[in-house]
């Protein structure tokens, strides 16, 4: 049984479809990539899929439930969380703080307006826990505003992780970041992906990190998925060669 | 990545609490025996009735501002229409009085915090819908609504006259003293105190919450605060209705104090007013809009007295403020400590 699974799904921005028809599926547990060239229709995806942009048609099918028209909440609440290709944190607040709202948030308490955040040691605890697997348990208490580029994607991804979904997409979570520290954020965010048995979808235009860390490929272009597949297939495959490898 | 490292334990919340808090320790004897230090060497000034009722001014300020800038500093909602729930809760009381002849302080306070609060649940269907100049704007334009209606059904309202404020009795009439001024310079001062204080407390645990975090995870990123989950508009909504009766209490209290409820309380400057109390102290700091409450009360009450263009006085200062002083009062203190501390 699929995880996830989208049928038909559709995206029109005007005359251009950004999703055009897409049959899209993830697996329990697996490290998936989703790559092709810019406008290829992958960030549209996600967005259908996490709840930004509704579809003009389609349907989006998570652990067999109809979730297509739910609101962002309630995917959330069903397990599904993804992280920003353009960081998107909580510039004002601590590193702290931005992961133990989403345990707050997770865990139903965050509606509590009479209770003091610091009292809530589990939540705390819980917090610092996450910060220490993405190896940022030194700036806790630094406003994410202040933090480096690399430490910002990771927080990113932290603050998703932290709502223990079952589907996290994450959409570019080394972009903007120098070589050598690419490796670095994906060694990380692979290996807690793996511990916890999260189904992952990356983003991603780094062709080393996608075939070093994928279980399966999904190659879109032009709002289509062209190829579908193990990363050997997918680096053998001459379509993919020819409108992707080609260019690279 | 999952190396032990024991050496590294979540910290301890007691740890982060600021220095600051145990200046509050002589802040607060201060403002306790102030009405028995007349006369006394230094804080002698600040002791006399005239004073403590400039204070008492002050403090209630200080709580309008603290209302209001749980939506601006928390929220990142820019209000220009607060006249309308200090305005509101004035009149409130004024109507208690006049049509009711109800002259107890509770019942006013009870009354006026309930019809504020009910304003805001209704402003906050349609306001809190929009958000930076175009929630500014829709709130001036509300608050003139309720302006507009105290000056045109003056047969209700007594228009530009306004309603005259009794002196109230407290503790459901339990205490009343005839001399008015005895009254507000200690009585009523103390009275204050008391509200002051629960009210700062009050909003001090909320913006504290988890719910205060998640209001400023609003502030800063609305996007990703709809991607942890949080109801962004639900949340607005309740944060704009808190802050409509926080600031509507103030009104209360500034009733009696004032005696006389006229149309100017409804009407735009006084939001501005509100705005500039919040710039003043601090927008960015809890302990910000109560400063600017205080400080706002004191500059107004003597720049009146040096110039008959004292309006165009408070404006230079609010520019001098806004470019020299972004983080106000409590900003400028920060960063004389921190020069202090690397002086030394």
């Amino acid at each position: 049984m699929a995880l996830l699974q989208t049928q038909g799904l559709r995206k029109r921005f005007g005359a251009l479809a950004a999703v055009d028809g897409v049959d899209f599926r993830v697996e329990p547990q697996e490290f998936l990539s989703l790559i092709g060239s810019n406008g290829a229709g992958k960030t549209t995806l996600v967005n259908l899929i996490s709840g930004l942009l509704p579809p003009d048609e389609g349907r989006i099918l998570f652990q067999e439930r109809d979730i297509t028209h739910l609101p962002v909440q309630s995917r959330i609440r069903a397990g599904i969380a993804r992280s920003f290709q353009l960081v998107n944190l909580f510039d004002q607040l601590s590193a702290l703080d931005n992961v133990r709202l989403a345990i707050f948030v997770r865990e139903g308490t965050i509606r509590r307006g009479l209770a003091l955040a610091d009292r809530d040691r589990a939540v705390q605890e819980e917090a610092f826990r996450v910060l220490r697997d993405f190896g940022l348990e030194g700036k806790w208490r630094t406003p994410a505003a202040d933090l480096a580029q690399g430490e910002r994607k990771l927080l990113d991804v932290a603050v998703a992780y932290a709502l223990r979904p079952t589907l996290i997409f994450l959409d570019e979570p080394t972009s903007g970041v120098g070589t050598r520290e690419k490796g670095a954020i994906m060694d990380i965010v692979a290996g807690v992906v793996r511990e916890l048995g999260l189904a992952a979808v990356i983003v991603e235009h780094d062709m080393d990190i996608v075939f070093r860390y994928s279980d399966r490929i999904v190659v879109m272009h032009q709002g289509r998925i062209l190829a579908d597949g193990a990363p050997e297939a997918i680096r053998t495959d001459p379509r993919v060669a020819e409108t992707l490898l080609g260019h690279a | 990545m999952n190396e032990v490292q024991p050496t590294l334990a979540p910290p301890a919340p007691t740890a982060r609490r600021p220095a600051a808090a145990w200046a509050l320790v002589p802040l607060a004897l201060l403002l306790l025996l102030l009405p028995l230090l007349e006369g006394a060497p230094l804080v002698g000034v600040l002791a006399s009735p005239f004073q403590r009722i400039q204070l008492t001014y002050g403090l209630i300020f200080g709580i309008a501002a603290l209302g209001f800038n749980l939506l601006l500093g928390y929220t990142g909602l820019l209000s220009f229409g607060h006249s309308a729930f200090f305005g509101g809760a004035a009149y409130t009381v004024g109507f208690l009085v006049r049509y009711l002849g109800v002259t107890t302080m509770e019942l006013w306070l009870a009354a006026s915090v309930a019809a504020t609060v009910l304003l805001a649940a209704v402003f906050g269907l349609v306001t809190v819908r929009y958000t930076r100049i175009f929630f500014s704007i829709l709130m001036l334009a509300l608050s003139q609504v309720l302006w507009a209606l105290a000056l045109k059904f003056f047969w209700i309202t007594n228009g530009t006259d306004g309603l005259r404020i009794p002196t109230p009795g407290l503790l459901g009439g339990l205490v009343r003293t005839e001399d008015k001024l005895a009254f507000l310079a200690t009585t009523y001062y103390y009275y204050v105190l008391l509200i002051f204080v629960a009210a700062v407390g009050l909003l001090w645990v909320l913006t504290h919450s988890p719910f205060g975090y998640a209001l400023q995870a609003i502030r800063d990123n609305e996007v990703r605060a709809r991607f942890v989950g949080i109801p962004v508009r639900r949340y607005r909504y309740l944060a704009f209705v808190v802050s409509g009766g926080v600031t509507g209490l103030a009104g209360a209290l500034w009733a009696p104090l004032n005696g006389l409820v006229t149309p100017d309380i409804l009407y735009w400057p006084f939001s501005g007013r509100i705005v500039f109390m919040a710039v003043l102290g601090g927008f960015k700091s809890f302990a910000g809009p109560i400063v600017g409450g205080v400080a706002y009360n004191y500059l107004e009450t003597y720049v009146i007295k040096t110039t008959q263009y004292w309006q165009g006085l408070l404006g230079v200062i609010l520019v001098a403020l806004v470019l020299v002083m972004p983080q106000g009062i409590i900003g400028a203190l920060g960063w004389v400590r921190r020069r202090a501390r690397e002086a030394a």
